[in-house]
């Protein structure tokens, strides 16, 4: 069993729901990404996605291009963020690390090699944002072989087949965008959001966690009394973008066991 | 709209020109697109659509535009005859007209009261706000905040015609971020909205659809060469940024495998100097960028990199798949010219025969103009003036040292 399911399997034997964290390596600098993963694990996160910066993130909004910006200046790359996973791993073996970022550095670096260098450095999934399931077979086929989930979106306008073609590779968790937009942007439908996740868990057989437009202990208790998983991005890069470089760990740590302690509260029942 | 029927059956089902094109996009827009390809498939075979595309092209854009046979400067070159397919008399001054009819009527088919696009020079803004205006469409351009600078007339021009300008001030500033921040909007409101495309990227079926709706322009030279100059040409010329000038008057051309075709792209201050937008000339690697396979100006880590070109319009760190798919099979040849040898072609086609071309067009003329000479007189050589240079007036000005 990957590390991302025996994951979900515990805290599905303990009746929680997985906190899942998104920071962006490199941001706001390459020396911060350890200390803000190791904040995370301390405050909570059962599943982590580290960001692979790109020059042109088409999917995401303007909070997140800001990190992928700052982590570029500081000359971060696949390679770096491998190296960072291989640091990480020797520390932790129990936190799954997805990846989650756009085709072309991957390409540029050789697909089969990411996959093999990816796998001996740690990675428990990959999510490549411009991979739709028809673009990728291979890759997603090869990810598999190495034992690494490939972790797919599926949308409100996903249709059933687009779904179908999803469930035929994926595996590990799916992530479900709770809102028409980019990452960060507002105007969550929870009762969308309610209607829809069933339907889905039951097509693709595999836990849904549910991001973008998740900012606070509240949204995020109310999509985990629907979801298998909470997905938080664009708050958290906030958090690290507004505090002074001392005071980011402490502060998405903060920010973090709040979201916690809201998704382990008993009062809120779907 | 003639769409010829070619044994060449590029694109596939799913947009690939070989290996590159396809639809590298967020499962968020995979909805959408799948929409529009059912929509523009339905459109592209009924007989309505096609009256309603060249009644506009002929009423409103003023098509067909004329081949003009640029006499003095042949004399002046000593060589082989260049022709000019006059684009740059199209309503709007430019080529980028053509397409936004096509893609406009395809909006109002499917429902979608608002337009949304990105540029780069300008020019397709300027066109995409007027037929927006045409059309009784809202719309909104996406620019970059560098290209705002450089582009000020067109700027102020599209507001004339009603469309709001976003400001695109993320990453270089330039027509790819724009790309971007429209692709970005169009997550956001695919209900309403429909993302008119300028050239012949992105995911498909955009390369595909405006290529189509481009063709337009060869498929004239293929009657007109004939009827001015007693034959088809030797060579067929055009600037390729995106490419949607190029495939346009390339794709009817594609059969007539006697004529050579010749995609221009921008060496800026040199392939050597870095500081160029030319990924076929140069053998950047390949990669994925705004929905597409295809060569990409890239660092070793996959991230794309800053261009350089005089024109705004050719500064794009990708190209069009199907020239991916051309220069691969032979079939086309790509070959770059310096901002020098364009501003050069620039000049000599304002003196020798009173057009003032494009920046883009010009770096056409300037392929053309250093060939020319080293062809018999009998040659003939038919360049895609694709746009008027009017909008270039700062740029050259400053070139020249000279303030307004």
């Amino acid at each position: 069993m990957s590390r991302i399911a025996a994951t979900f399997e515990i805290l599905r034997k303990q009746g929680r729901k997985a906190l899942i964290p998104f920071i962006t390596a490199g941001d706001p600098d390459p020396d911060m990404t350890l200390p803000l993963l190791r904040a995370l694990v301390d405050s909570g996160a059962d599943i982590i996605e580290l960001g692979v910066p790109f020059s042109d993130p088409m999917a995401d909004g303007p909070t997140i291009q800001r990190a992928s910006e700052r982590a570029l200046r500081h000359g971060m790359s696949l390679r770096r963020v491998l190296d960072i996973v291989r640091t990480f791993r020797r520390e932790n073996q129990a936190t799954p690390l997805v990846l989650m970022g756009y085709a072309n550095p991957i390409e540029a670096y050789g697909s089969t090699e990411f996959v093999a260098d990816a796998q001996a450095a740690g990675v428990d999934g990959v999510l490549v944002v411009d991979y739709p399931p028809e673009e990728c077979v291979e890759f997603a086929t090869d990810l598999r072989r190495h034992q690494v989930d490939p972790i797919f979106l599926l949308a409100p306008t996903s249709t059933e087949q687009r779904c179908a073609d999803v469930a035929a590779l994926a595996s590990g968790y799916i992530y479900y965008v709770s809102l028409k937009g980019v990452t960060g942007s507002g105007n969550l439908d929870f009762a969308e959001v309610g209607r829809r996740i069933p339907g889905i868990r039951e097509k693709v057989g595999l836990p849904v966690g549910v991001g973008f437009g998740i900012r606070d202990a509240q949204s995020a208790r109310r999509i985990a009394a629907v979801a298998d998983a909470v997905i938080i991005g664009s708050r958290i890069i906030e958090e690290i973008e507004n505090s002074p470089r001392a005071e980011a760990t402490a502060r998405v740590g903060a920010f973090l066991r709040e979201i916690r302690a809201a998704l382990d509260s008993k009062e809120v029942k779907s | 709209m003639q769409m010829h029927e070619l044994s060449y059956n590029q694109p596939d089902a799913r947009g690939h020109f070989g290996r590159y094109g396809g639809s590298f996009v967020a499962e968020t827009l995979k909805p959408a697109l799948d929409e529009l390809i059912a929509a523009y498939a339905e459109a592209r075979s009924d007989p309505g659509f096609r009256a309603e595309f060249e009644y506009d092209l002929k009423h409103y854009v003023g098509r067909p535009s004329p081949i003009y046979h640029a006499k003095r400067w042949s004399e002046q070159l000593g060589g082989a005859q260049l022709y000019l397919k006059r684009e740059d008399l199209n309503h709007t001054g430019a080529h980028k007209v053509n397409n936004c009819i096509g893609q406009a009527l395809l909006a109002r088919r499917m429902g979608k009261p608002r337009v949304i696009a990105e540029t780069g020079a300008g020019q397709h803004g300027v066109a995409t706000a007027t037929v927006a205006a045409r059309y009784g469409m809202s719309c909104v351009v996406y620019m970059g905040s560098e290209d705002i600078q450089r582009q000020a007339a067109n700027v102020y021009r599209m507001k004339l015609l009603g469309a709001t300008v976003v400001p695109v001030t993320s990453g270089s500033k330039t027509l790819k971020d724009a790309l971007n921040e429209a692709m970005r909007d169009w997550v956001g409101n695919v209900s309403d909205t429909f993302y008119i495309i300028g050239t012949v990227a992105g995911p498909h079926p955009y390369p595909m659809m405006v290529r189509d709706f481009q063709a337009v322009i060869g498929t004239e030279c293929l009657t007109q060469m004939p009827e001015l100059a007693g034959r088809q040409p030797d060579a067929v010329i055009a600037c390729v940024g995106g490419g949607s000038n190029a495939m346009g008057i390339f794709y009817p051309y594609l059969q007539q495998t006697g004529v050579r075709l010749i995609g221009v792209e921008a060496a800026g201050l040199g392939l050597d100097s870095g500081k160029h937008a030319a990924p076929l000339t140069a053998n950047s690697p390949v990669g994925v960028l705004h929905g597409n396979r295809t060569y990409l100006m890239q660092d070793e880590n996959g991230q794309i990199t800053e261009t350089h070109s005089i024109s705004a319009g050719l500064d794009y760190p990708g190209v069009g798949p199907e020239h991916a798919w051309l220069k691969d099979s032979g079939r086309a040849e790509y070959v770059a010219v310096t901002d020098a040898e364009a501003l050069q072609a620039f000049h000599d086609l304002c003196r020798h025969e009173g057009i003032i071309p494009a920046l883009e067009s010009s770096h056409a003329l300037a392929y053309a103009a250093k060939i020319a000479p080293t062809l018999s007189r009998d040659k003939l050589l038919l360049i895609n003036l694709s746009g008027r240079g009017d909008k270039d007036m700062h740029t050259v000005a400053e070139k020249s040292g000279i303030q307004f």
